[in-house]
């Protein structure tokens, strides 16, 4: 499967090995990536804040340069670019009127969104692309590590399941339920704790770092006494507050953390066979520890097929 | 009739004991809504029951639960939409093995339990709502006959003048259960509907306030839970992102939270570099690399740093150099689309979207918005 690839800018900067794990798993997953490297950031939410039509001018031509490839669809391995993509597309999506204003914007370097019912531009998050498009059990079938005894904490964040119905999710489109799925097709099993769908801190980390920090740090403890062995991100910003900032947060919670994070593409390549370096699992701040002695275990326990 | 299984979270602080979970089943058709369930156990099963509510047609607010981990209005959530709620907190896996659908029924949070599925509004609530002057300052001198107020205008504001003070939002702020002292999203929303008001004398002073207030507008998370909870579609955190704008944009109020400086960085970031360049946002956003704010901040960031170069995550290849093949395009986009004086905004909840034909639009275009230029013409 062909897609415009919109790896966002976190990816690429605080944490490199997001970027690196998706381009080592999408081969093995029959993926082929074409990076709109022309594309700017989506904003965040914080340039929609600071001009909205500065944000839509933006990621309409993110859009429109997915439109200009032959990818089947354009994939982010991002929440936040999910969230604040969406949102501008909604808007561009709602009204004719507005969406020429804003093609107009583009029309300089000869880009144009195209909103066409017969070939909408389809922009999905890895995991949406992980069950809609592949199905959990062609990646079940694709598992050479299952993730037996590998208790993990899904981490969902905000952008990638609220709102509801700017997502669109329902009954049979239950995004909410995907990293669910994922780790139990991978073979692993999930842990239920009390911050699944709360929000990192990291939108605040700059104006209310107490504030920002008693969030991540609440989160990670609650699925440390949920037994969890690590945490799975849809999201590069969570990762930064979570993991990144684990430390600190430590520190506002006053109680020891110490709980790996690992990126959405990390664990699927783990049970695809990969190992934990080639992944950039070393390039954590809180030490993969628990996920690499299960991994050894594993493998020295010929588990690998 | 189907049977529904009624899990309901009882609490009384006056007894000494501990909460704990009262099940009740109960047989109404599903288009029946929670709170005629509710009802029914308290009138025919346990008249112990604590729960307020009046007008059963979410018109007056008072009956704010947390259904299926979900916040909302009782009296205007269906059995059957409830039912198929899944448990949004984690704390409540569903029981998938039973027979009859399971709704569990808690007190809102973010707020102290009065009794059993009463809240004290007071305390958390009518507080916040207190706090940001919820009544209209007029401009002076008062015209002979009444105030004319643009359409568009009148138009913007009715989304907040939307809101039932339910305190569904304040429920489920994930800002405010960390940060009990978050003015949070409805009072933030009730601001914007002064803020967004061109009668209104003091859009300034209110915004300064709740710029430098540090649990103000800047303490939001944009988490969306506000959204997906009111059941009027206020958006509470679509208010709060243009109170930002108007604060950063239109007054230029440089706050003492970095809410000012953090947005200014990181829209210079991108215009600069088309990706964000986090090395430079963080110093930029306290101000400026020797900005007296930025130096402690900075260096209590260095273990953090030194631990990320340390592990190869951060190389100062990967941090500084991550070269954009199109800047000039960027740029340009920048430049032509903020340079304008004119800010246009598109909101769906007033212009509808199209081919929606129960949401028919109501102008062709964005709205756009010049507080200042209005307030002269007021």
């Amino acid at each position: 499967m062909k897609v415009a690839y919109w790896p966002g800018c976190v990816s690429r900067g605080f944490t490199p090995e997001l970027h690196g794990a998706m381009a080592k798993v999408a081969p093995l997953l029959d993926i082929e990536l074409i990076e709109l490297d022309r594309a700017a950031c989506c904003g965040a939410g914080v340039i929609a804040e600071h001009n909205q039509e500065l944000a839509d001018t933006l990621n309409a031509r993110t859009f429109a340069l997915a439109q200009n490839t032959d990818g089947a669809l354009m994939m982010n391995i991002c929440s936040t670019c999910q969230g604040a993509q969406s949102e501008c597309q909604e808007r561009l999506d709602a009204n004719t009127r507005y969406r020429e204003r804003i093609n107009q914007n583009l029309s300089e370097e000869g880009l144009s969104y195209v909103k066409d019912p017969a070939r909408p531009l389809t922009n999905k998050n890895f995991l949406w692309l992980l069950v809609e498009e592949m199905g959990l059990d062609a990646l079940k079938a694709k598992v050479r590590r299952p993730l037996t005894d590998l208790k993990v904490g899904p981490f969902y964040g905000c952008y990638i399941v609220r709102p509801v119905d700017r997502l669109r999710i329902d009954e049979s489109h239950p995004r909410d339920r995907y990293m669910h799925m994922v780790i139990e097709a991978l073979g692993g099993t999930v842990i239920d704790y009390a911050g699944i769908y709360k929000c990192c801190g990291f939108p605040i980390i700059t104006m209310n770092k107490n504030a920002s920090l008693a969030q991540a740090g609440r989160h990670v403890g609650d699925a440390i006494d949920a037994d969890a062995d690590c945490l799975v991100v849809p999201c590069p910003l969570c990762h930064l507050n979570l993991d990144l900032q684990q430390p600190a947060a430590a520190k506002v919670v006053r109680r020891e953390l110490g709980m790996p994070v690992l990126h959405l593409p990390q664990l699927v390549g783990l049970a695809l066979g990969l190992e934990p370096k080639e992944l950039g699992m070393n390039k954590h701040i809180v030490r993969p520890t628990s996920v690499i002695d299960w991994s050894t275990s594993v493998v020295a326990g010929a588990a690998a097929a | 009739m189907p049977e529904y299984t009624l899990k309901i979270r009882r609490f009384d602080p006056q007894s000494g004991e501990a909460a704990y979970w009262d099940e009740h089943s109960v047989e109404l058709p599903e288009t029946q809504s929670v709170l005629d369930a509710i009802l029914k156990v308290r009138d025919e099963k346990d008249g112990s029951l604590g729960i307020r509510c009046s007008c059963q047609q979410a018109i007056c607010g008072s009956c704010g639960v947390r259904m299926n981990g979900k916040p909302g209005l009782a009296c205007n959530t269906h059995l059957e939409e409830a039912a198929k709620r899944r448990h949004g907190t984690g704390s409540n896996p569903p029981e998938e093995s039973r027979q009859a659908p399971v709704i569990t029924v808690e007190p809102m949070g973010n707020m102290p339990v009065i009794r059993d599925l009463i809240v004290d509004m007071d305390a958390v609530h009518w507080k916040k709502i207190q706090r940001v002057t919820p009544w209209l300052i007029n401009k002076e001198p008062v015209p002979e006959r009444e105030y004319i107020v643009p359409h568009d205008n009148m138009v913007d504001v009715t989304q907040t003048m939307a809101c039932i003070q339910c305190g569904a939002c304040v429920s489920d702020c994930l800002a405010m259960e960390v940060d009990p002292l978050f003015a949070g999203p409805a009072a933030l929303a009730k601001s914007y509907r002064f803020v967004g008001d061109p009668r209104d004398a003091q859009q300034y002073e209110r915004l300064k306030d709740l710029s430098e207030d540090e649990h103000g507008i800047y303490d939001c998370t944009h988490c969306f839970n506000c959204i997906d909870a009111c059941p009027k579609g206020v958006e509470p955190m679509s208010q709060i992102m243009r109170l930002r704008r108007i604060a950063g944009s239109d007054h230029h109020i440089k706050d003492g939270n970095n809410g000012y400086r953090h947005e200014h960085a990181f829209v210079k970031n991108i215009r600069k570099n088309g990706l964000l360049h986090e090395a430079d946002l963080l110093p930029d956003s306290y101000g400026g690399k020797f900005h007296p704010r930025a130096v402690p901040e900075l260096f209590s960031s260095l273990p953090t740093a030194a631990t990320a170069l340390a592990r190869g995550k951060m190389t100062p290849k990967t941090v500084l150099m991550h070269p954009h093949k199109a800047p000039g395009e960027v740029k340009r986009i920048f430049d032509q689309v903020d340079g304008r004086d004119e800010r246009i905004e598109l909101n769906i909840y007033i212009s509808g979207e199209e081919g929606d034909e129960a949401h028919a639009p109501h102008t062709d275009i964005a709205t756009p918005l010049h507080p200042e230029s209005e307030s002269e013409s007021a």
